[in-house]
């Protein structure tokens, strides 16, 4: 019984072999998509750079204020600024070319000044955005809010504007009957301490004269371990090699139809042949080469990005092998629950991507709603792309690959049960 | 020995084969003869083990298949009416493979090999892919994967479809130069010529009954009529009938198709000058007449009033 399961199984890797077709959809076109999407995700640590948001800013005030704004906007390394009127960046935000807008009126330094030592009416910073970016909003606006208030609290703590408002708001409350002598005392002391303090050359010693935000921070992405940075060629070839693979499971079941349309089933059915041997050796062929692609993805992932397995190598292997079950068990489900190649090659190919969106292998799964992310849970797909990523630039250890691979062993009985209870052994008279 | 007896099997409610029994001996070349849709290769199917059947059983060599991987599925060759071979490997590849199924591997695999290219003359295309094969050498290499194994028995299905007479004769000449060697050949066909020329024993089957079963000969004996005479007709056959014709005291069948008629006759040099003056003195002038021995289209038109390629 080893000769023909041998002999069957090599015949399919040869067919394999031979059909260009199907070796560009399974090996090349998962490197090439994948490169691209592992380049578009962040690529490989710092080796590229993040992209910059692009932001306009239409200064409309032009003074020192406003000016100094500007100035620091465009020296954060997260923002890329141009200048524009209003109508020119509410336009490049109409139309998609920026994603955010920041509109400073005239009269702004004026008016925010004022506004920095009494309850007068505070000036108004339009921030247009493209309501497809709201976190790029967010972004830029948490960065304009530090940046105004160092900006105009430097310019009140020592700018010549700062002193001439400090001198009219001294003058507004020492001739203020509305206030109590005490409290009119006390304001006085402060507005006379900042005058003085506006006055020092303190600033020359390396003390800033205005406000500034009370803390730093440090990003730290964390990965295994120190040293490791994520790489985003690895959840790209995870889930390129999990898509295309699948595409060979298709290929395995359309297969099966194509042997039974062309005869070839009857030929097999009529040697003394058992149902395992006819059956296993698909299964046993279509699950080497789902193996040995995973593998190859891998392999260039490594050499080209440097995406290595951080983790458990047995554990990556344990998830690939049973992924490659799971997709030859896929294949036999679709051979089973088919009819005609061209009818059924559509429909699975809609099943498959269904599965691969679900399982987080095009768009990370944080972006579906809630519930989707639990619907995902019953996506094999789901699971091989985190038992990669697992043993890939998360360095976890082989404990947290046996999940995932328990759980995909679970689909591939599922499925192999179900394209055995369906299967149609019986050929057409 | 080949015996399948009250063989019978239906797809949902329509009765594919409806109870068949026959034998064939070794040695014996058995035509199974039908229209397409007769149950032909529902019975070969069953034979082969490809269908179970609803009831009765086939007998091999006395005994009854049992199960999927009984080894005396080694006694059949199975010739599937389709061209079951993988056109992307080589015709050595495709035989390799078709022999490791019978546990055939190295050296008898590759002896067996070389005999059955040898027998259907493609020994020197060993190592040519099968999409360069014409339609031809590709029926014949369909044939030489049922052979490796040497069985002892060969279910031939249809195996001259679509090709050309020169290609059809030089399967006749591997199938009979098979029969020589003691195989037992079942053959299935539409055409009844092939079955003629090949069969030792006919067996007519009909909406999945066996309408006869007899030697070429018997089957011509069993007619009313030995002759057929074709009649092509001038100008229109506007009020000319079949049931007019067979009205004539000695006529046996009649047919018309388009401005040809064919007439089936006992006694060709009494019945030609009446039909023909017959066919005068209404109005319909004749072009051409031919005459020849009634054969086994003309038993099947007789036995089941249809032309067999019409059905």
């Amino acid at each position: 019984m080893i000769t023909p399961l041998r002999a069957l199984i090599r015949k399919d890797i040869r067919l394999f072999l031979a059909d260009q077709r199907a070796l560009t959809m399974s090996v090349i076109a998962p490197i090439a998509i994948a490169s691209f999407f592992g380049y578009a995700l962040g690529g490989a640590g710092s080796q590229t750079q993040t992209s910059k948001i692009p932001v306009l800013v239409s200064d409309q005030d032009d003074d020192a204020i406003s000016r100094a704004i500007v100035t620091r906007l465009s020296s954060e390394k997260s923002l890329a600024v141009k200048p524009a009127s209003a109508d020119e960046a509410r336009a490049a935000v109409r139309k998609g070319s920026a994603s955010v807008a920041v509109v400073i009126p005239q009269g702004f330094g004026q008016d925010a000044g004022r506004a920095f030592f009494s309850s007068s009416q505070k000036p108004e910073i339009a921030v247009l955005y493209d309501p497809s970016h709201a976190a790029e909003r967010s972004m830029v606006q948490g960065i304009l809010s530090g940046d105004v208030m160092q900006v105009v609290s430097q310019e009140m703590f020592g700018g010549s504007r700062g002193r001439a408002l400090l001198k009219e708001e001294l003058n507004r409350v020492e001739t203020s009957s509305n206030l109590a002598a005490p409290d009119r005392e006390s304001l006085v002391d402060l507005l006379k301490s900042a005058e003085r303090w506006s006055d020092s050359t303190l600033a020359g010693a390396g003390m800033s004269r205005g406000l500034s935000m009370p803390y730093t921070t440090r990003e730290e992405a964390v990965t295994s371990r120190q040293g490791i940075q994520y790489n985003g060629y690895a959840h790209a070839f995870a889930g390129m090699a999990v898509q295309f693979v699948l595409f060979l499971g298709i290929d395995v079941g359309i297969g099966l139809l194509l042997q039974r349309q062309r005869g070839l089933w009857k030929r097999f059915r009529a040697a003394p042949l058992s149902r395992a041997t006819l059956l296993g050796s698909r299964i046993v062929s279509a699950a080497i080469l789902a193996f040995v692609i995973v593998l190859i993805n891998f392999l260039f992932a490594r050499l080209v990005f440097g995406v290595r397995v951080e983790g458990s190598m047995p554990g990556f292997l344990g998830v690939a092998a049973a992924f490659a079950l799971m997709t030859a068990a896929f294949g036999l489900l679709i051979a089973a629950l088919g009819k005609t190649p061209d009818a059924t090659r559509g429909l699975a190919i809609l099943a498959t991507l269904f599965m691969v969106m679900l399982g987080g292998a095009w768009v990370p799964m944080f972006l579906f709603p809630q519930w989707l992310q639990k619907v995902t849970l019953v996506m094999p797909t789901r699971w091989a792309i985190d038992g990669f990523e697992a043993m890939t630039w998360r360095g976890l250890g082989f404990a947290s690959a046996l999940q995932p691979i328990a759980i995909q062993l679970l689909f591939a009985l599922l499925f192999g049960a179900l394209a055995l209870a369906r299967f149609r052994w019986e050929a057409e008279g | 020995m080949l015996e399948v007896r009250a063989l019978r099997k239906s797809y949902g409610n329509l009765l594919a084969v409806a109870g068949v029994s026959w034998k064939a001996g070794a040695g014996e070349t058995v035509g199974l003869l039908g229209p397409n849709g007769a149950g032909k290769t529902t019975t070969v199917s069953m034979i082969a083990g490809l269908l179970r059947p609803d009831a009765g059983e086939v007998l091999i060599e006395g005994r009854a298949l049992a199960g999927d991987a009984d080894p005396i599925k080694r006694q059949i060759g199975l010739v599937p009416q389709d061209l079951a071979l993988y056109d992307e490997l080589s015709a050595l590849a495709n035989l390799e493979l078709f022999a490791a199924l019978y546990d055939l591997k190295h050296a008898p695999a590759k002896a067996a090999i070389e005999s059955a290219l040898e027998l259907v003359g493609l020994a020197d295309r060993i190592g040519d892919r099968v999409k360069t094969f014409s339609g031809g050498m590709k029926r014949r290499l369909n044939l030489a994967a049922a052979l490796l194994h040497d069985p002892q028995i060969l279910l031939l299905d249809e195996p001259t479809v679509g090709v050309d007479p020169q290609s059809r004769n030089a399967i006749f000449d591997n199938l009979e130069t098979l029969k020589k060697r003691g195989k037992t050949l079942l053959y299935t066909t539409h055409y009844m010529e092939e079955a003629e020329r090949l069969c030792d024993r006919v067996v007519i089957i009909d909406h999945g009954k066996v309408i006869a079963d007899d030697t070429p000969r018997g089957l011509s004996r069993m007619l009313p009529l030995s002759n057929v005479l074709t009649i092509e007709l001038e100008g229109s056959t506007d009020g000319l009938s079949a049931d007019q014709l067979q009205a004539l005291g000695e006529v046996r069948s009649v047919q018309l198709h388009g401005g040809t008629l064919r007439i089936g006759v006992r006694d060709l040099a009494t019945e030609t000058p009446k039909i023909l003056q017959w066919l005068v003195d209404r109005g319909h002038p004749y072009r051409h007449v031919v005459s020849e021995r009634a054969d086994l289209e003309t038993v099947f038109l007789t036995l089941t009033g249809r032309s067999l390629r019409d059905s």
